[in-house]
């Protein structure tokens, strides 16, 4: 085998030396991409891998629970809104992600042109819409852990296992501003209100009530009517302990991700404002290397959204 | 890259992908909060083939998006078919992984509350005049099991 390649080479040498020169140089790209632009394919087809078994993790867990965490009950807080608005605020993030992407596709589009001022342009609205989701990553996990004492290890948001009625804390069944008492059923969710690390009330959705509004219900004692401990008072119990792990883990690592996207790009842009890219003379290849970082930021973003906040 | 379209045509597809992608989670939004319950009161596909129904909806939706993303915005489309094939053939293998651990998943529900209902089973006393097992006559210290 061995033998043969080194007749090959001497034959290749002997007919064309600057062929063979170029051999060595890696001239000849595999799938006519540059190694640079190949290496990000393969690196962002790891990192789906990686995000994968975030999701599948998430996925494997919520069916090996009872009861999970309702996405439209936990993400329904908006800045300067006291009112419930499920998922809204999402949606809006949902949108920078997709605006960013956009222009980003833009600079690229620039960058072939070699239009300098293009690229610099469309690049620094990516990186502003690549801040402003990082900004509203912040309000929403300042809302969960401040407002709401979600943490890696505490999951205030449960749902009920069975049909039955809230208490009051002397053990009387809560009644309704009309009289009729505060009934609650299977599947229906609540926050459990913690304050100085012990549970001492509920918030929930009144369903039979119109709107969004939410009922704060002091104390945690809750009476079943249906199910396994129908009759019996118990309190009601946190939400399943993964919930809390697998949100700021998986968004966590997803808004790394964002973060160091966004750090990348200041760099690239600066690169591409001072004219590097330009000597390079490759249609600021360099752009659209990070592009395809970017999108996958958000192709990512569309997984999560979908687990997290859709299912 | 997209060599052989315009700048024009470009330009075009990159605001039909904002219009599309946007439209898209507009629906995707309008859907779920119609599915959970929120927007029409009363109505509510939270189990069931409704909700088997909206799932499908949701993640079909969001493949489409994947797909779009991947081939217009980062060019997959005018990729050579080898590099094309070696990105997107080993995503497949998610596919088994997916069914393999949400499958795992169940179990471990269900060894779960296995052990719960175990656990707070209540086993009747046996009266001393039926006596079980090593204490039946007949039954020695010598051939106790």
């Amino acid at each position: 085998m061995a033998e043969t390649s080194v007749t090959h080479a001497h034959e290749m040498h002997e007919h064309d030396h600057s062929e063979e020169a170029q051999l060595w140089e890696g001239a000849k790209e595999p799938f006519k991409a540059s190694y640079g632009k190949l290496m990000m394919w393969y690196f962002l087809l790891s990192d789906a891998f990686t995000f994968a078994g975030f999701l599948i993790a998430y996925g494997a867990l919520r069916f090996s629970m009872p009861t999970w965490p309702e996405p439209d009950f936990v993400f329904g807080s908006l800045p300067f809104v006291q009112a419930h608005w499920p998922l809204i605020f999402v949606t809006f993030m949902t949108f920078v992600l997709i605006f960013s992407s956009v222009t980003m596709v833009r600079a690229v589009q620039e960058g072939h042109r070699e239009n300098q001022k293009g690229v610099v342009f469309w690049m620094l609205l990516t990186i502003l819409g690549g801040a402003t989701f990082l900004g509203s990553q912040a309000y929403e996990w300042t809302t969960l852990i401040v407002k709401e004492n979600m943490s890696l290890s505490q999951n205030p948001f449960g749902r009920h296992i069975a049909d039955g009625v809230y208490l009051n804390e002397n053990g009387s069944e809560a009644k309704k501003p009309d009289g009729s008492p505060l009934e609650f059923h299977k599947g229906e969710s609540y926050l459990m209100h913690i304050h100085d690390g012990h549970p001492t009330g509920l918030v929930f959705h009144d369903a039979s009530q119109r709107g969004e509004k939410m009922v704060q219900h002091e104390g945690t004692k809750i009476k079943y009517t249906t199910g396994a401990y129908a009759g019996q008072v118990r309190e009601a119990e946190m939400g399943p302990k993964a919930f809390g792990a697998l949100f700021f883990f998986i968004t966590g690592f997803h808004g790394f991700h964002v973060f160091s996207g966004v750090l990348f790009l200041t760099i690239i842009m600066i690169n591409a404002a001072g004219g590097v890219y330009a000597a390079r003379r490759n249609g600021y290849e360099m752009v659209e290397k990070i592009g395809l970082y970017w999108h996958f930021v958000d192709l990512v973003w569309v997984f999560v959204f979908l687990v997290f906040y859709l299912l | 890259m997209a060599g052989h379209q315009t700048y024009e045509e470009q330009k075009a597809l990159v605001f039909y992908g904002l219009k599309l992608l946007g439209a898209i989670t507009i629906v995707e939004v309008l859907v779920a909060l119609l599915a959970k319950g929120h927007l029409v009161h009363g109505i509510k596909f939270s189990e069931g083939f409704g909700h088997y129904l909206y799932m499908l909806l949701m993640i079909g939706f969001s493949l489409y998006k994947a797909y779009f993303i991947i081939f217009f915005f980062m060019h997959m489309a005018y990729e050579v078919r080898g590099l094309a094939m070696s990105v997107l053939l080993p995503t497949g293998l998610l596919v088994w992984a997916i069914i393999a651990f949400f499958q795992e998943g169940s179990s471990w529900g269900a060894r779960r509350e296995l052990i719960k209902e175990k656990n707070e089973e209540i086993i009747k006393p046996v009266p001393a005049s039926q006596p079980q097992g090593y204490w039946l006559p007949g039954i020695t210290e010598q051939n106790k099991g």
